[in-house]
């Protein structure tokens, strides 16, 4: 990169670092007369620029000799996306074409990699599913990450994919803890371990939870679990009312359970319904007082998902997916008597316009995209669409030449004091423990609103983003600065569904899933729940609309 | 007293600095490069010779007696007090450390040589000739009995080699300093920037002292119970090795020990002999670990062994009989023998691989520092134990250092059964070795398929690779059947279970570090 003007300590690098990460870091910071220079770097992603274009009313048009036909076109190449491409073939039918806008597929579950290690943009880790989770479990078997099941019937995984121990350490007051879920315990009072206590019982009278008809209260996905009045319940008031109405009141049981939403959702136990705080810690746990569903990761994160995928529609030999085009519109039409869609994308300088000529369309992309991309899309589904709203991050992947000083790096490093998540270690699951690394460091913007926290994400520059990443890990490396020689950002202006009491149990979920005329819906977002997971259900049963539709025959894998 | 007097009593005191000089850099020559009596006889030969040489040279010294004599014990005291810095980092960082040691030996040498003509000359004069020379040389001769007495019975001992080193510098600077005020009807013009330099010179000696703590080298000799006469901070771990009486070292990786050159080969004979009798000519050797080369040593006794591979992280382990010469003379000089190929890998890694040339292993031989951390423990896992298997042959066999059953049972058992359940059959086996805390385990394995049977009779016709034949030190047949008798102390007692060693729960660290707890630190 060329010569960056060295940014001044200034009040505006203090104010960013006090509003980001509060005024101890950003006074600290502030002492050191000169900020060491900042690493390589940029803002990477491109989807903003386009998408604010699409937004404002960029409408091309096709050239008469430029349209295409296809059975069915699916609209984003995200975990959700990709799924119902997966499950089309698995039905033997390969008529479509998958158009996604980035460059690369995957969404939010994308990756990157450096000439060290590949490293995540998003997603990093999937919990190993339970048996009934038949479809996914069926695509991890194919990926050979399932091995085989036990004497109960349940998945067993490849060793190497589970997350290698050590796994997880707080970083508390200058010092690391090693711990087996983000809970402080070090130095933890006996009131915090009687709370501590109730909350997991809470959790396991959940887990041990049956309604009339056999279901758990939390499943996944979410669809099979119960719509119990008594389990929706807990959508109506926030988790943090539900822990106050508990009487759990233990800051450091506190801090676990808003770690936890803040790390699902990009939001604080304030803003996400007891339901979905609950879903965190009972969803996973097949029995009460057991484990919870180990979790599987890999150097990209779930972007080996997203490979997987991607080789799949490449081995059909034909051109399934076409990256690095957006769609613009998505035209449900009348032709010669029978319904069909339109769809028209375009490249990121807007010169290459593409339309297809489709009976179908998988809109795999978020809801929020529905109204600037659906043809006259009717009020009500407009209203729908905007009901849903998204949490903010800030990724940046940081790449080290020389480990910190110090213990051994987990995978998952939490700071205890900090409003980002921490990182994970990207060469930590395939064993290489010297020398240079790439870590991904996680920043949920949760103050404010998710809109005024949108406009905070991208008011916030790259040599801001940097500083932030870099004064926040150095609370616990002092030695940071010496070792990244890389440092890019990725800015999420909707990274996920933010499940705010009424969103899950509401009564806008159910009808956005519907099929819009010829244009059925697949995103995590319908689910209310942003996991790889929920991404997947949606895909594998839009496809499976689609191709009951479409006259093929092939039973049901969910 | 006289000023005469205080003249002699510094003759005494620069005679002591002088020998202690050469005898430390006789002690750290054969520390570092092993083969005292040579490293002493050359170290004395060149010094000696020098002194000489300094005699003849202070024959051009004619003006400002006292001012030179003065400046050469300032030069004295700061490279004899650095001389034992010099060599110690030398020897860490410099591939010609010899070709040091010696310039330094020379440089000292020639400067205290130089200081008693000059003196004599000074004092020339002030009383008779005869007096002069039976007065000087009688003093000088008491310094260097007290120097090799004190050296050896309370220097060494209390200081440590740096410590001395820089101690003894400060009082030749000290010494100096002094000669300012009692020569100085002789010296013409200031003496303040003298007085100054040397003043310098000991609080650069004192800041020495002080932070010599911080000068790593010897930050460690608390820990060890002798002195650290190697050191290297490699980008994996930290390599150390001391030094006992008679010629005895140990080698230390973070602060574990890996062996003591004393009892060694009990270790390395039972870790190869077994798993090299239960195949039929084995022919082709891995070695996982085992920088040190003296499993190598062990394995190219069978002259039947057409190659063996060694895959050992740190090339600062691998290239360590090199730096540190006796470790070489130990093994034998494996790691020069034509048969040998070293990758610089983690092993963990490497497994994943296919085997180079497609041709998997007769015999592997894991010789991993015990599973202390997470970064060794990935080691001792299912995961990697089934990788193995791509590596080793139809009936071949493996042997697995274990840690020690007696002070570790459950780290040891774990392994036992983390072999058994990642598809192995598994005979463990035992041997006293005195320097690792009285007992050490191994495990031998070979896959479930194969049948596995205690080996009755340890190879024959071993030979070293020049064709002698060798006989070897510990192992003999009964020997070899005995270690396979586990005692009621060394099984897992009944009431107690241990898990598999997987990658995603590292049992084997959490046991470890629980069970060594009881007996280090
Ligand atoms: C920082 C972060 C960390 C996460 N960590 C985890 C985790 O560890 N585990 C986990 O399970 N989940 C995690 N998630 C949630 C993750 O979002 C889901 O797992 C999953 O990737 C969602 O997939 P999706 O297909 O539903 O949505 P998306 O990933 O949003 O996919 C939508 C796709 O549509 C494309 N698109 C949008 N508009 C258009 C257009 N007009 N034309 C063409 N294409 C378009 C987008 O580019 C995108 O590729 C994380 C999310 C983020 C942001």
């Amino acid at each position: 990169m060329a010569k960056r003007p060295s940014w001044q300590i200034g009040p505006t690098r203090r104010d960013v670092l006090a509003t980001l990460l509060g005024v101890p870091v950003a006074l600290a910071a502030g002492c050191s007369r000169k900020p060491p220079p900042l690493p390589e770097g940029r803002i990477v992603g491109a989807s903003a620029g386009i998408g604010h274009r699409l937004r404002d009313g960029l409408r091309p048009q096709p050239a008469e000799g430029a349209w295409q036909e296809r059975a069915v076109v699916i609209v984003g190449g995200g975990i959700a996306g990709l799924s119902a491409a997966w499950r089309l073939l698995l039905a033997g039918f390969d008529d479509f074409v998958l158009l996604e806008l980035e460059p690369r597929p995957g969404g939010t579950s994308g990756s990157g990699a450096s000439d060290v290690s590949a490293y995540p943009w998003g997603a990093h880790y999937l919990p190993v599913p339970m048996r009934e989770n038949r479809a996914l479990v069926r695509l991890l078997r194919e990926m050979n990450v399932i091995e085989g099941e036990d004497k109960d019937g349940e998945p067993v995984v490849g060793e190497q994919y589970l997350i290698r121990d050590q796994k997880e350490r707080i970083f508390h007051r200058d010092a690391w803890h090693p711990c087996e879920e983000p809970y402080l315990h070090a130095g933890e009072s006996g009131e915090d371990i009687a709370q501590r206590k109730r909350f997991d019982a809470e959790v396991d009278s959940w887990v041990n939870f049956r309604d009339g008809k056999g279901r758990r209260a939390f499943a996944i996905p979410i669809a099979r679990g119960s719509d119990d009045a008594t389990v929706t319940a807990l959508d109506r008031l926030s988790m943090a009312d539900w822990m106050r109405r508990k009487g759990l009141t233990s800051p450091r049981l506190r801090w676990m359970v808003d770690y936890a939403c803040r790390d699902d959702y990009g939001a604080t136990a304030e803003d996400v319904s007891a339901w979905a705080g609950l879903f965190y810690f009972a969803a996973r746990k097949r029995k009460a007082h057991g484990d919870s569903q180990p979790f599987m990761a890999w150097p990209e994160g779930n972007g080996r998902i997203v490979r997987h995928f991607a080789e799949r529609l490449r081995s059909s030999g034909k051109e399934l997916l076409r990256l690095g085009l957006a769609v613009s519109e998505v035209g449900p039409v009348e032709r010669a008597g029978k319904p069909g869609v339109e769809v028209i994308a375009c490249d990121h300088e807007g010169r290459q316009v593409i339309g297809y000529r489709a009976e179908r369309v998988i809109f795999a992309a978020p809801q929020f995209v529905a109204p600037y991309a659906i043809r006259s899309l009717p009020r009500e589904r407009i209203a729908l669409a905007s009901s849903f709203d998204y949490s903010v991050w800030m990724v940046a992947n940081l790449e080290l030449k020389d480990r910190p000083a110090g213990p051994f790096l987990a995978w998952d490093n939490i700071l205890y004091e900090s409003p980002s998540l921490g990182y994970v270690v990207a060469t930590h699951q395939t064993g290489t423990d010297y020398g240079p690394t790439v870590l991904t460091y996680y920043y949920p913007l949760t103050a404010g609103s998710a809109r005024a926290a949108r406009t905070t994400l991208l008011g916030t520059g790259w040599e801001e983003w940097a500083e932030v990443a870099l004064a926040d890990l150095g609370r616990a490396h002092d030695d940071i600065h010496s070792l990244v020689e890389r440092l890019d950002v990725m800015r999420w202006g909707h990274a996920m569904p933010r499940p705010k009491p009424g969103t899950v149990w509401g009564s806008e979920r159910p009808k956005a899933a519907q099929p819009y005329r010829n244009v059925s819906f697949a995103h995590s977002d319908l689910s209310g729940v942003g996991i790889m997971e929920e991404a997947f259900y949606q895909g594998v049963r839009a496809a499976e609309e689609v191709l009951a539709a479409h006259g093929v025959k092939s039973a049901t894998i969910l | 007293m006289n000023r005469s007097f205080f003249l002699f009593l510094n003759v005494l005191i620069i005679a002591t600095c002088g020998l202690v000089y050469e005898l430390l850099a006789g002690t750290a020559a054969s520390y570092l490069l092993g083969d005292t009596v040579f490293q002493f006889s050359t170290v004395i030969g060149v010094y000696l010779f020098a002194m000489g040489v300094g005699s003849w040279l202070s024959r051009f010294i004619d003006k400002q007696l006292a001012w030179v004599f003065v400046e050469v014990e300032l030069a004295v005291a700061l490279l004899g007090g650095l001389a034992s810095p010099i060599f110690f980092l030398g020897h860490a960082y410099l591939s010609f450390f010899q070709v040091v040691l010696y310039a330094v030996v020379f440089l000292i040498g020639t400067l205290v040589g130089l200081e008693i003509p000059l003196l004599m000359r000074i004092l020339e004069g002030t009383i008779e000739f005869k007096d002069l020379v039976s007065r000087v040389l009688a003093f000088d001769y008491v310094g260097a009995l007290i120097a090799s007495l004190a050296f050896p019975m309370l220097l060494l001992p209390s200081l440590g080699i740096m410590r001395t080193s820089l101690a003894i510098g400060i009082v030749n600077a000290l010494v100096g300093l002094w000669a300012t005020w009692l020569l100085r009807p002789q010296i013409k013009g200031s003496v303040t920037a003298l007085r100054a330099r040397a003043i310098l010179v000991i609080v650069l000696l004192g800041v020495g002292i002080v932070f010599s703590n911080r000068l790593i080298l010897f930050a460690e000799e608390g820990i060890y119970a002798d002195p650290v006469v190697f050191t290297r901070t490699t980008p994996y771990q930290r390599i150390v090795v001391t030094r006992g009486t008679g010629g005895v070292f140990r080698l230390y990786l973070n602060g574990h020990l890996q062996f003591n050159s004393v009892d060694e080969y009990r270790y390395h004979e039972a870790l190869v002999h077994p798993a090299m009798a239960a195949v039929v000519s084995p022919k082709r050797v891995l070695v996982l670990g085992g920088g040190d080369g003296l499993a190598l040593r062990e394995v190219l006794r069978h002259p039947n062994v057409e190659s063996v591979t060694l895959v050992d992280l740190d090339p600062g382990m691998t290239r360590l009989s090199d730096r540190y010469p006796p470790l070489g003379q130990l093994n034998e000089q494996a790691y020069h023998d034509a048969k040998v190929r070293v990758v610089n890998e983690d092993a963990y890694i490497w497994v994943q691989k296919a085997p180079p040339d497609g041709r998997p292993f007769d015999v592997i031989l894991i010789d991993f520092p015990d599973p202390h951390s997470y970064a060794l423990g990935k080691l001792y896992t299912t995961h990697f134990y089934r990788l193995l298997k791509r590596h080793l042959t139809r009936d071949g066999a493996i042997a697995v250092q274990c840690t020690s059953p007696f002070m570790a049972p459950k780290t040891f058992w774990c392994i036992v059964k983390t072999l058994e359940a990642s598809g192995y059959r598994v005979k463990p086996y035992h041997v006293a070795v005195p320097s690792f805390f009285g007992v050490w385990g191994f495990s031998l394995a070979k896959r479930e398929e194969d049948e596995l049977k205690v080996p009755e009779r340890v190879p024959r016709d071993l030979r070293r690779p020049d064709g002698t034949p060798v006989r070897l030190r510990f192992l003999n047949d009964d020997a070899l059947k005995a270690m396979f008798v586990f005692p009621e102390d060394m099984q897992l007692p009944a009431d107690e279970k241990v898990e598999v060693n997987r990658l995603d729960n590292q049992v084997v660290v959490q046991y470890h570090e629980a069970e060594w707890k009881r007996y280090v630190r």
